[in-house]
């Protein structure tokens, strides 16, 4: 099914997300990939706050590049997920409502997907230059020294997601391959 | 003998670590297509078209087609006859490869250190290899590689005894364990043979051969086409969504080996699938 969907999310929503949904998010959302989420859990380790209010927010992980003269933004998508999944629960507890990146995620994201009532979306990885024009505003928030690792604010304007894994813990890889496997 | 001044390489490295990033070869873009006629899944299909779409657009507006512009991988191709001049070659491709990804805006990727990883903010060092052939000519091809890709790379020693089933079970299992993750449909380049650093580099650089031409030898280019249709068995699919094409393409090199060793280095090259050549 195809869905527009205005940000912030809510829980009620996400709820209703099924895999395979194609959703086109319109609103803010926040970039956060290895680096960031590293800084986050030593800021929390030291008993400091996160820099940003995750609550119902969608984490975009990305690292995008450097615009161009002339644009707001440049080339980006999503980067492989699974390299964030350690830190998965720590972001849900912060209040994430979802998580936007690519590829296939550990057995135990599934299971956090449920406890959490949270949702796995996902892009077309490799087709980034499609996305610069999706980008509306930018604006680079915390971590600045981590360069294209910053945790950067960002304004979609229909940026097209299929929801991977599902608050009731369905996996769309799981169900798809299987269909075509001979 | 001819000379060459090493400075003359830098314009030449910039502009191809460019090209390479913004611009998907033909070769590539009618695979995509072909596999579009192929593919049986409509998230497959969809997949396929968005990548086909985003090719387009980054060669009409020149600018990356993929965010991940990648540590970059030069190779350089020597006339034995040419004679250089001028400061160290390596210093010359890696200030080709400063200004290409500065001035071209390219994500810098690359650390300076694994371990303690600070940005060098110029995407250098260039992973540089270099090879004698005959001729006066230097072809110079540059390969940005991603991240996400080359991170699903794998290196097995075999027994000798093993054999092409062997080699086909280490290949299945590699395909199984990395999923969507290498950016599918992507093409797979496998070494067989050699040692450790020769096996890994067939690997590499079996990724440049383009896609459907098969290895010269007909007992490897049969292996290619019956590990071809395994892959895509797997019904992984386009961006590991489902579906019937995993692989563009698979490219083995081989390589004389000791009587103990059956090395077998596999390495993964995504969707986008970006090099650029040039003579001089």
């Amino acid at each position: 099914m195809e869905k527009e969907v205005k940000l912030p999310l809510t829980p009620e929503l996400v709820n209703t997300l099924t895999v395979g949904d194609v959703l086109y998010l319109t609103g803010y959302v926040y970039t956060c990939r290895d680096a960031g989420h590293k800084r986050i859990q030593e800021a929390l380790a030291q008993g400091k706050s996160s820099p940003i209010d995750w609550t119902n927010q969608i984490i975009y992980y990305a690292g995008p590049c450097p615009p161009s003269p002339g644009h707001i933004f440049n080339s980006n998508g999503p980067t492989t997920a699974a390299r964030m999944d350690p830190f998965l629960e720590m972001m849900y507890q912060l209040g994430a409502l979802a998580t936007l990146g690519k590829g296939n995620r550990a057995d135990y994201v599934t299971d956090l997907c449920k406890k959490y009532k949270r949702v796995y979306l996902m892009g077309v990885g490799g087709a980034s230059a499609i996305n610069r024009d999706k980008v509306k505003s930018a604006e680079i928030i915390a971590y600045e020294d981590l360069g294209t690792e910053s945790i950067k604010k960002l304004y979609f304007d229909r940026f097209r997601v299929i929801v991977g894994i599902d608050s009731k813990g369905n996996v769309l890889q799981k169900q798809e391959i299987q269909k075509y496997k001979r | 003998m001819r000379t060459i001044n090493t400075q003359d390489i830098v314009p030449v490295i910039e502009k191809l670590c460019q090209q390479a990033c913004y611009e998907l070869n033909d070769n590539v873009m009618n695979a995509f297509q072909e596999a579009l006629t192929k593919e049986e899944s409509p998230i497959g299909k969809d997949c396929l078209s968005i990548i086909i779409k985003n090719g387009k657009f980054a060669k009409e507006h020149q600018l990356p087609c993929c965010h991940d512009t990648g540590a970059t991988v030069v190779l350089m191709e020597i006339g034995q006859e040419v004679c250089w001049s001028g400061i160290a070659l390596e210093k010359q491709v890696n200030e080709g490869v400063r200004l290409g990804y500065t001035n071209g805006y390219l994500r810098k990727s690359v650390v300076s250190d694994p371990l303690n990883r600070v940005n060098t903010n110029d995407n250098t060092p260039a992973m540089l290899h270099t090879e004698i052939v005959p001729g006066d000519k230097v072809k110079i091809t540059v390969m940005p590689k991603g991240g996400g890709s080359e991170n699903m790379g794998a290196f097995k020693v075999l027994l000798p005894g093993d054999g092409v089933a062997g080699v086909k079970k280490f290949l299945l299992e590699t395909v199984q364990k990395v999923g969507g993750n290498p950016c599918p449909p992507y093409i797979i380049g496998i070494g067989i043979g050699g040692t450790m650093d020769k096996c890994a580099w067939m690997a590499k650089k079996a990724l440049l051969r383009p896609i459907g031409e098969h290895n010269a030898n007909p007992f490897y280019a049969e292996l290619e086409k019956e590990f071809l249709e395994a892959v895509n068995n797997t019904g992984i699919g386009p961006i590991g969504y489902g579906g019937r094409v995993t692989a563009l393409d698979v490219h083995i090199d081989y390589f004389g080996v000791h009587i103990t060793s059956l090395p077998v280095a596999i390495n993964f090259q995504c969707n986008a699938a970006r090099q650029a050549t040039a003579i001089l």
